[in-house]
């Protein structure tokens, strides 16, 4: 697969959509291509994040550490980016992220992820956007949970 | 050490001191005779003097020398010879004299240089010793490159001085004197003259010279400030500018400025000053010679013969001095620097000489561990360690845990020696651990650092760095070897150096740690080790990646070659998986760069060679033959204008190029210039330069690595047919630059990992590209050759301070090298902060395991960085704030920490 045909996936990543192309082909050649198997684990919790990944195709599990083992607490659909909390946080990893399916993903470092969100706005109002959704449903589960304890 | 050198040479070299001024004063003699024969040459055959009858003889070497009590002796009756035969005798005598002399010179020289020697030797030993004796806190004071250039640079001159502390006044003086002494003999009124100016010089010369030192050492003095104010200046700019003070700085700066012109200036006019009125007294005495002694010479009171001998003398006069007068100054010189050096390395508490003794044997600790009131402080007096008392017995596994404050790391450093008590006692059994031997504490308690430091060399001399205490036998030496090993053990001795033989066997087999049968084997204890601590991935890692001639290892390269076929069939009949394009003659290897598919081989040092063999004659008519080098043209001009595109006008894109070693930011501007001069397809009206230019730049593409869609099967097939043009046409001595891909051979330049896959894959970090390193690492288990690559991984070079390892790697090493050794007391002080929590886990639970399951009462103690570790430990002692608040099992620990929110499991 060339360099273009992986920018035409990019572009199709909802985080991305807006971004200019000359950012996405540069993202794409600083990037690595990896492929996971199903079931193999692409980072562990607890483990210190240096990069984010960029799901191609496939869609991955979250699990995160309970007291009888890990616990599948979520699944991310394909053309997502997953493991960017850590990176922007500098931070470990808050949780564990398994290749449901055979999968291909592109690596993305820290400092170019972060190169990309400086410089291209859009992509950073949309991962903003993202974020901002994603807390939103979090609090609404803390509040469907409480609800629950309390009763 | 004595305070002033003077004294410390004499009490040094005493012996030789006298006996080498035994011998200058014995070369006196020839020295002194031989400023007489001149005259006697001049007078007697010359002039005529005693030959004025013909045939007239003269005595020739008459020795009747007046003995007390005796009276007269005739030893030698002497040779009658005439005019001729008497000037031919007394110039040979002349020659045997200057020959005598510059033997006598040579001896002495040799001599002193010899003692200079020793004594900067012993000098430089005694410096050293004291390194090794200083108590830790030194150690924060003394910063390691100023000890490092007083050992090495300061102490220098101080050897070259010994020779002439006390010869050279006295050899000087001697021939000064003896000089003056000839002069006065041959005319009371010059030699008077000559002596007075001669004493003028020497007193006042060496005054005015110590001035000259002074004002050099005030400027050494301002020079250092002005340096640490620039310093300053720079460290502060940020405040200098904010607050508007630079016109101050600019005023201070000025002033420092001319305060160094002051003394630079002064020094000037005292240098010349003195210069001038040491060449004016040197000029002087001749001047009144000529006018003096031509006077007297003419009123017939002085023989022309007198005159030229004192005017020879003279010649002798003031190079004696002014190398006297030299001398002092230098002597003024090393004194002051033997005291700032000595000043440094005198400490009131060093370590005793005894407690460092060489031990042979393994002795005990005389009891358990004992702290009793124990105080520690840090270097500025902060109370680490507040009045503790604890006793850790045999057989003890303890965890240190930190509240808050230090105590719990001070507390396993005091152990380990590296802080000292300020106060109470820390003992084992009832002797303090400052007093025992090292050779007990430092074998008998194994302390951790959480950096401890590696030695440049191989990874398994680190390793086994813990068990060289004291020499072994040593080797077997006889002739030409067992003399030189005479002669430096005799110098060593000489020198006030230890005789102790590097060579010897310094491992101490008896303090490795037993292995499962109880017996005490090297390469047991380092395999378990290694095991205990997780490395032995890591070592074998090292050795995939060492490189093994075949030379020197054949079997083991032979069998290599097998793998490589056993699991390159593997993976063709899918038994393996493993992704690997194999090297095939015929085909193109889309994994590799196409320089690589090019040369089809390896090279010893790609980066000078690879431009070397591509711009050669042969290669460059084989390319334009084919056609390839347009197809490559074409190539590199895609692979510029695509990377010209991606880094646009952005200089901060260069992180772009951090996979393409070939290309740097600086070659951006000349790229760009390029790729507006040449079209694709241009080969023929571009420039020689521009078309080497694209076509290195092509070399290094790969289609999965840089995705750009240039390559294309023509190109593929085009690379394949010249690449066999290359390898029949090539000059022989371009062709032995390259290790051809042979499937039978085994590849010098490339890595063992390399020719076991004999082929390309992508190292991705994913389970894919691991299944690459397990499919070798299979295949080597297989083949029985784990253990052997591990070794090879052992011999690797580590670097200066281990650099070459990662943090978590040498802390595991660390604790690797201790496990090796055989200890009552294992102590690891944050020993693996720097290792992932869990990893961290199982190694401490596996160490506490080994060392438990050995059974001889050894006890381990881990001050935690991680506190949910605690669990693993049957005795936690807490700290906080320097005093221990809980000691006890867990639950005990537990309990009594329950408000400090400290997690313990």
């Amino acid at each position: 697969m060339s360099l273009n045909d992986e920018v035409c996936i990019l572009r199709q990543v909802p985080l991305l959509a807006g971004a200019d192309i000359l950012g996405l082909k540069r993202l794409a050649f600083a990037s690595k291509r990896l492929h996971f198997e199903a079931g193999e684990v692409i980072f562990h919790q607890g483990d210190p994040g240096d990069c984010a990944y960029l799901l191609l195709n496939g869609y991955v599990d979250v699990l995160v550490d309970g007291p009888a083992g890990p616990v599948r607490v979520a699944e991310i659909p394909e053309r997502s980016i997953i493991g960017e909390i850590a990176v922007l946080c500098e931070g470990n990893r808050t949780a564990t992220v398994r290749a449901a399916v055979g999968l291909d993903a592109l690596r993305i470092a820290r400092d170019d992820l972060l190169r990309l969100l400086q410089q291209d706005s859009a992509v950073t109002l949309s991962m903003l956007r993202m974020m901002a959704e994603r807390l939103s449903a979090t609090t609404d589960d803390l509040i469907a949970a409480r609800a629950g304890l309390a009763r | 050490m004595d305070k002033s050198l003077t004294r410390y040479i004499w009490t040094h070299t005493r012996r030789e001191q006298i006996w080498v001024l035994a011998v200058v004063l014995l070369s006196m003699i020839p020295y002194y005779l031989s400023f007489d024969l001149p005259k006697q040459i001049v007078n007697g055959p010359i002039q005529g003097m005693g030959f004025t009858e013909p045939g007239a003889t003269q005595r020739f070497l008459h020795w009747a020398p007046d003995i007390p009590l005796i009276g007269k002796v005739e030893l030698f009756p002497g040779l009658d010879l005439d005019r001729m035969g008497m000037l031919i005798a007394l110039s040979l005598t002349f020659l045997g004299l200057v020959v005598v002399n510059g033997v006598f010179k040579l001896y002495i020289n040799t001599f002193k240089g010899r003692m200079g020697e020793r004594l900067l030797r012993r000098i430089r030993y005694e410096l050293v010793d004291r390194l090794l004796r200083f108590p830790p806190a030194q150690f924060r004071r003394l910063k390691p490159a100023e000890a490092a250039s007083m050992i090495k640079d300061e102490v220098e001159p101080l050897g070259g001085f010994t020779g002439d502390a006390f010869v050279q006044p006295l050899m000087l003086g001697g021939q000064a004197l003896a000089a003056l002494l000839f002069i006065l003999m041959q005319s009371l009124w010059l030699g008077a003259l000559a002596g007075g100016i001669a004493a003028v010089q020497g007193l006042i010369i060496p005054r005015m010279r110590r001035r000259l030192i002074a004002l050099g050492r005030e400027r050494q003095l301002t020079a250092r400030q002005l340096s640490g104010r620039v310093n300053e200046i720079m460290d502060g700019i940020v405040t200098v500018h904010a607050l508007d003070t630079t016109n101050l700085e600019r005023a201070d700066l000025s002033r420092r400025l001319g305060e160094i012109f002051r003394i630079r200036y002064d020094l000037y006019q005292w240098k010349f000053m003195v210069k001038f009125l040491n060449n004016f007294l040197a000029q002087v005495t001749p001047f009144v010679f000529y006018l003096l002694g031509g006077w007297l010479t003419i009123r017939g009171t002085l023989d022309v013969g007198q005159l030229v001998a004192v005017i020879n003398a003279y010649k002798e006069l003031p190079g004696p001095l002014k190398e006297l007068i030299d001398w002092d100054q230098a002597r003024q010189d090393v004194e002051v620097k033997y005291e700032q050096v000595v000043e440094q390395f005198r400490v009131d508490e060093l370590i005793p000489e005894t407690v460092q003794r060489v031990m042979p044997g393994l002795a005990r600790l005389p009891g358990p561990l004992n702290a009793s009131s124990l105080v520690l402080r840090d270097d500025s007096g902060n109370l680490l360690l507040d009045h503790t008392t604890l006793h850790i017995g045999r057989s003890e596994t303890v965890a240190l845990v930190d509240d808050h404050g230090g105590g719990a790391e001070a507390f396993a450093a005091a152990i380990g020696r590296a802080i000292w008590p300020a106060s109470g006692k820390l003992a084992a059994g009832d002797v303090s651990l400052l007093e025992l031997p090292e050779g007990v504490a430092g074998r008998q308690i194994t302390y951790v650092p959480a950096e401890g430091y590696f030695f440049y060399g191989s990874l398994l001399d680190n390793l086994l760095y813990g068990l060289r205490h004291a020499p072994g036998p040593s080797p077997r030496r006889s002739g030409a070897t067992a003399r030189q090993f005479q002669w430096c053990q005799t110098e060593a001795r000489a020198a006030g150096n230890p005789p102790l033989d590097m060579d010897a066997d310094w491992l101490d087999v008896e303090s490795v740690a037993p292995n499962a049968r109880g017996a005490h084997d090297i390469p047991d204890a380092v395999m378990a080790a290694l095991s205990v601590t997780e490395m032995q991935d890591d070592i074998l890692g090292l050795g995939l990646m060492s490189h093994v001639d075949p030379l020197e290892k054949p079997d083991l390269t032979r069998r290599l070659v097998e793998i490589r076929h056993a699991l390159r069939a593997g993976i063709d009949a899918g038994r393996i998986d493993a992704h690997v394009v194999p090297f095939e003659r015929d085909r193109y290897n889309e994994e590799a760069t196409i320089a690589e598919n090019l040369l089809f081989g390896t090279l010893e040092d790609p980066m000078t060679q690879m431009p070397r063999i591509i711009q050669s004659p042969e290669v460059r008519s084989i390319m334009m033959r084919g056609g390839l080098a347009g197809q490559l043209f074409d190539l590199g001009l895609g692979m510029a204008t695509t990377l010209l595109e991606l880094l646009g006008d952005d200089p901060a894109q260069d992180v772009l190029l951090n996979d393409l070693p070939y290309l740097t930011m600086e070659d951006i501007p000349d790229l760009r210039q390029l790729v507006l001069r040449v079209t694709p397809g241009g080969l023929s009206e571009a420039t020689r330069d521009d078309r080497m230019g694209l076509i290195r730049l092509a070399m290094f593409y790969v289609e999965p690595v840089q995705r750009f869609g240039l390559m294309t099967p023509e190109l593929a097939r085009s690379v394949v047919e010249a690449r066999n043009a290359i390898h029949r046409e090539i000059s022989p001595e371009l062709r032995a630059m390259i290790e051809p891909y042979d499937p039978m051979r085994y590849m010098r330049s490339a890595t063992l990992m390399e020719n076991v896959l004999f082929g390309k894959s992508r190292d991705t970090g994913t389970r894919a590209g691991q299944s690459v390193r397990a499919a070798v690492v299979a295949a080597l288990d297989e083949a029985g050759l784990t253990r052997r690559v591990m070794e090879l991984g052992l011999g690797v070079n580590i670097g200066v301070g281990g650099r070459r390892l990662s943090l978590a790697q040498r802390q595991k090493l660390n604790i690797a090298r201790a496990l090796i050794r055989q200890s009552e007391y294992y102590v690891f002080d944050k020993s693996l902060s720097a290792v992932d929590p869990r990893t961290q886990e199982r190694i401490v639970c596996a160490v506490v395991a080994t060392v438990t399951e050995r059974g001889d009462g050894a006890s381990v103690i881990w001050v935690l960085t991680n506190t949910r570790l605690a669990h693993l430990f049957g005795r936690i002692i807490m700290f906080d704030r320097g005093r221990v608040v809980a000691d006890g099992g867990l639950d005990t620990v537990s309990a009594a920490s329950g408000g400090s929110g400290i997690a313990l499991s």
